[in-house]
């Protein structure tokens, strides 16, 4: 992911090298971080699960025990709840403080996440595999660009007065809305918890967070920050855990607000339904995709390949917006192919903390097993495995870079979300043909067209049902553009100012006046 | 502008230690009274504040005299210097080089190279341009007690209020508009017809900025801020009597990374270098703040020069409006501190109170005790309420005002002349039974005299409020929501406090109606102010909603 974030740490690229990460800007890591929070994070102190159990988080690239880490149940949910309805109470000092000292402490939050940039990135690789270089300069300098982004919002998210007709005075406040349970994942830890928590806090909203079980560490060192910087206890509860339990007592509880959920759509439509049959608390989802990438025949080839290699690669391929449909146009596709199989080939796979490591391991065995699932039902379909296809080490959950060719929108490869190093290359001919199938899937988070032809840009990223388009790029995100899905790939919009919508109740005020006057 | 910390700062003096009324005498108390530098670094704990009172820097020596341009000092292009000077002793406190129509072409030269389109400030990531101005505010903070002297010593005004007012009010809009920074949204518009339209924000370009001496580092502040979180480059010309914060903001821009030429700071005088830029021909934009009269002179030039944008803050004979059923000490503490706030040298002073007839004896009786209980001195030494005018001029002219109003048949309940021979400062000055036509009802006054005035009903008084030329800002004190709500609807005026007065803050607009200005300072309303908005129109195959 970023583009952006990557041509500022370093010189400008001009071309795509290979070795993306140059190491000169990144400072040399220690693959063996020690773990100083274990435990779950409510009402700023560190506390044991009330039933007492803890679980394993494992270590990727070698399949190890990290440490144990305090599991979170529906009775440590309810003290969160507890601390974090106390801190939203009417007259509390959260409640009371001046907006723009909540954008300080978001600020304060940035800075001292940005001072330990180098821990958290190490942390960060040994929890979910990640390169360091990725997590040093892609992962945690964007959670700080967000975090900064929402701190200015904070004093900066208005109301309105409003002509409403006869003789009253009318005006809106925008109020936060509550207790808000968040649920993230483990692709970026980090990353997901400052696009939670940023929007969450800068309208004043109090938090109960569940991180997932594979990745919980991350999240636990900020959580320590939260309490440094000065956030007053009970605003920010952090439970590490599991989804059918501590996940589910999030989602169901009586006295939660709103949830935010991103995952998977099919734990989605859970998180929905316990709402339902909860108290109908606010649902925002951010879901899975298959996202539909779509290369002309007028594209530049080399900025082409390289882009959709980086869309579906980055990350283990482990993205909800991962370009897993490559779309390319008929009179092209021989050539694509080629360069892009003599890409993924050249793709270093191996010990994330290697500078040179492009590729780290999957997050677990249940993952690994289940992209291993799915080539095998790409070469039982009959798609054309180009390269890859199988493990790349014989410890840890590492895949080969995987292409398949010729594949047919109706292989389950094309349809279904595998969440892996696994890339699917489509032939097409002509334009109104291909958005139709792009179209054709449930999903409809992202997508993307390389062409040189302004009108094929705009007709193809107006008729694209997602709810981001890219234009000659690829994973170009910015804490200011809105992120989110059409159909099942979720509901609302997080980032940007979009993102205050869905941590905000509008109150509309009306006062009768004597007489109104324009 | 009471913001955080003006309560402590009442607090935590000793209220009574050296009462000045018309006989005060400046040195008859120990305490408030000795030169700042000897002064006891504890005395500021005294009474209930929580924190220990900052105190000021002593012996602090003025470390930048000289124009900055490009990032650079220079000498001015005529040789020629301007003296500083200290309105409380009236000592000289350096020369700073005094910028003429030459330097203020070469600063406009550098203003322009830094927004050449490809230069780094306009290749900057928008999110980056906040940060700068983040950092610039952490700088402000880290030097905010140097400041804080610096700006008490050089205007006069107390050193306690430049600390917790105008330095925390500083940091607060750098802070506030760094966060604006990617924030400055265009949108894409639903146009007929087979076409894709978007709506880009762009910088005007080069803007001069001419700020007054009342709240020099503030106004610097709330000037470059906006400007510069919409990318546009700074040529900022600081009052003569006031250019010492200036100067060392210009070396804190630098600090924090500003590129070259993106704020240009031009120590100098009004009818030189003020009017070089008012009439420069590459200059797109001018943003003042100080007289109407200086106001009208902007407009034209730039009527007579390149149509340049100009937004003006602007004089003001603010209404106050009280109520028979407010809270009445309260109103009257509020309609205090609303006029002689930093010596009454506020375009905002509540110079106006209305008061209901029921009450008027009253209020006028507690209000002239407040104001005798003012306590004048050394801006430096805690305790102290009231600082010097600005300078001679001034001082002069707030006198000849005095005077008129005696002469015309006001009441003075208090004050009414010079405190301390040879000094600038003014007693602090009451008059009862003013009516619409005196000049002290009619004229800025800028200075520690207050007009009373009575009225009878809401009709009337809105009436009266709203007959001037004028129409910065209002208050009305009212325990009554109709009457707040009809009163605050009336009156024309950019601002109105209902139960307060002063309650400014950065997110909120400020600017005036009528003679007291055009467009609007702070809040998101001041990005418009430095923005062009760019239409772009492109052809499509279809359109689909």
């Amino acid at each position: 992911m970023l583009r952006i974030v990557l041509s500022r740490t370093l010189p400008r690229i001009s071309g795509i090298s290979n070795c993306q990460y140059s190491a000169a800007a990144i400072p040399v890591p220690s693959a063996q971080p020690e773990v100083h929070y274990n435990k779950l994070f409510i009402n700023n102190e560190w506390q044991d699960a009330v039933s007492k159990r803890s679980f394993p988080t494992i270590n990727p690239a070698t399949g190890e025990v990290i440490c144990q880490v305090a599991e979170a149940d529906k009775a440590d949910v309810d003290k969160a709840v507890k601390a974090a309805r106390e801190a939203f109470r009417f007259g509390s000092p959260w409640r009371r403080m001046d907006a723009s000292d909540r954008g300080l402490l978001l600020s304060r939050l940035a800075d001292a996440i940005e001072r330990d940039t180098a821990y958290l990135a190490e942390l960060e690789t040994l929890d979910n595999g990640k390169p360091y270089a990725v997590s040093y300069s892609v992962d945690v300098p964007m959670v700080v660009k967000c975090l900064r982004y929402y701190a200015g919002w904070a004093d900066k998210w208005e109301g309105k007065t409003i002509p409403i007709d006869g003789d009253f005075f009318c005006y809106t406040r925008h109020e936060p809305i509550g207790v808000c349970g968040q649920i993230i994942p483990w692709n970026f830890p980090l990353l997901m918890q400052a696009w939670k928590l940023g929007p969450a806090l800068a309208t004043g909203n109090t938090v109960v967070m569940k991180v997932a079980e594979q990745t919980p560490l991350t999240a636990l060192y900020v959580a320590s920050l939260i309490k440094e910087v000065g956030f007053p206890p009970g605003v920010v509860n952090i439970l590490p855990g599991m989804g059918p339990s501590a996940g589910s007592a999030i989602a169901s509880h009586m006295d939660v607000d709103k949830v935010a959920f991103t995952g998977s759509t099919e734990v989605g439509h859970l998180i929905q339904q316990a709402s339902g049959s909860s108290n109908l608390k606010k649902v925002t989802l951010e879901l899975g995709g298959k996202s539909p990438n779509i290369i002309m025949s007028d594209a530049n080839m080399a900025e082409a390949v390289e882009q959709s290699h980086f869309a579906l690669f980055f990350n283990q391929g482990q993205c909800c917006c991962a370009g897993s449909r490559t779309y390319v146009q008929d009179t092209i596709y021989d050539e694509f192919m080629e360069r892009s199989v003599a890409r993924a080939k050249s793709r270093v796979v191996g010990d994330p903390f290697n500078m040179k490591t492009e590729q780290g391991p999957q997050v677990d065995e249940e993952q690994f097993k289940k992209i291993l699932g799915y080539i095998s039902s790409g070469k039982r379909e009959g798609a054309k495995l180009m390269c890859g296809g199988g493990v790349a080490a014989d410890r840890g959950y590492f895949i080969q870079p995987t292409i398949f060719g010729d594949v047919q929108d109706g292989m389950t490869i094309a349809r279904e979300e595998i969440f892996g190093p696994v890339m699917q290359i489509l032939k097409f001919k002509t334009l109104e043909e291909v958005v139709e199938r792009a179209n054709d899937t449930k999903y409809g988070l992202a997508a993307a067209v390389f062409t040189k032809d302004i009108d094929k840009a705009h007709y193809i990223s107006s008729g694209l049902r997602a709810g981001t388009v890219w234009i000659n790029c690829y994973d170009v995100f910015g804490a200011q553009a809105p992120f989110g899905g059409y159909k099942y790939s979720g509901n609302g919009r997080e980032l940007g100012e979009y993102g205050l919508d869905n941590y905000t109740e509008v109150k509309t005020v009306t006062i009768k006046v004597p007489q109104k006057n324009s | 502008m009471p913001v955080i910390g003006v309560e402590n700062v009442q607090s935590a003096g000793a209220p009574s230690a050296c009462t000045v009324g018309k006989q005060g005498n400046m040195s008859s108390e120990p305490g408030n009274c000795q030169n700042h530098q000897d002064h006891d670094p504890d005395h500021g704990d005294a009474g209930p504040a929580k924190q220990t009172m900052p105190m000021p820097v002593p012996n602090l020596e003025v470390q930048y005299t000289k124009i900055f341009i490009d990032n650079e000092w220079h000498e001015s292009c005529s040789g020629r210097k301007m003296p500083v000077h200290n309105p409380a002793t009236g000592d000289l406190l350096c020369e700073v080089e005094e910028a003429d129509t030459e330097d203020v072409d070469k600063a406009v030269q550098s203003a322009r190279a830094a927004f050449q389109l490809g230069s780094p400030w306009r290749c900057m990531d928008a999110s980056d341009r906040g940060l700068l101005l983040n950092r610039l505010a952490d700088l402000v903070e880290r030097d905010r007690l140097r400041l804080a002297t610096l700006e008490a010593l050089d205007s006069g005004k107390i050193f306690l209020m430049a600390y917790f007012v105008d330095l925390m009010a500083t940091v607060k809009t750098l802070r506030y508009y760094g966060g604006w920074a990617d924030k400055i949204q265009g949108k894409t518009i639903p146009v007929d017809g087979e076409y894709f339209t978007y709506t880009r924000h762009e910088p005007i370009g080069v803007c001069g900025q001419i700020i007054p001496w009342n709240f020099p580092v503030m106004m610097f502040a709330w000037k470059v801020a906006p400007a510069l979180c919409c990318g546009n480059t700074v040529i900022i010309k600081p009052a003569e009597q006031t250019p010492l914060t200036a100067l060392h903001m210009a070396c804190l821009i630098k600090e924090a990374g500003f590129p070259p030429g993106v704020v240009n700071v031009l120590p100098g005088y009004g009818p030189t270098a003020g009017s070089a830029i008012a009439h420069h021909m590459d200059i797109d934009k001018i943003a003042f703040t100080g007289s109407t009269a200086v106001g009208k002179l902007i407009q034209k030039a730039a009527g007579d020069s390149n149509l340049k944008r100009v937004t003006l803050e602007l004089g003001g004979k603010n209404p106050n409006i009280v109520f028979a059923d407010c809270d009445l000490e309260y109103a009257v503490e509020q309609a205090h501190s609303g006029l002689f706030f930093n010596q009454g040298q506020c375009c905002l002073a509540g110079s106006r109170v209305f008061v209901e007839d029921s009450i008027y004896e009253e209020f006028v009786c507690r209000s002239a005790e407040k104001a005798r209980n003012k306590v004048l001195g050394n801006p430096l030494v805690p305790g102290v309420d009231q600082g010097p005018q600005i300078d001679q001029k001034q001082f002069d002219k707030i006198l000849e005002l005095i005077e008129s109003g005696k002469k015309e048949g006001a009441t003075l309940e208090c004050g009414g002349g010079p405190w301390n021979r040879n000094s600038l400062f003014i007693q602090p000055t009451v008059f009862s039974n003013v009516t619409d036509d005196m000049r002290i009802a009619r004229e800025e006054i800028f200075g520690p005299v207050q007009q009373i005035m009575r009225f009878r009903s809401v009709n009337e008084v809105i009436q009266r409020a709203n007959a001037t030329h004028y129409g910065l800002a209002a208050g009305v004190f009212t325990n009554d929501i109709d009457k707040a709500l009809t009163v605050s609807s009336a009156l024309q005026a950019g601002m109105v406090w209902v139960n307060c007065y002063n309650a400014m803050s950065t997110q909120c607009p400020f600017g005036g109606f009528k003679m007291s200005g055009n467009g609007r300072e702070l809040g998101e309303y001041a990005l418009q102010e430095y923005t062009e908005v760019k239409a772009v129109t492109i052809k499509i195959s279809q359109k689909n909603s």
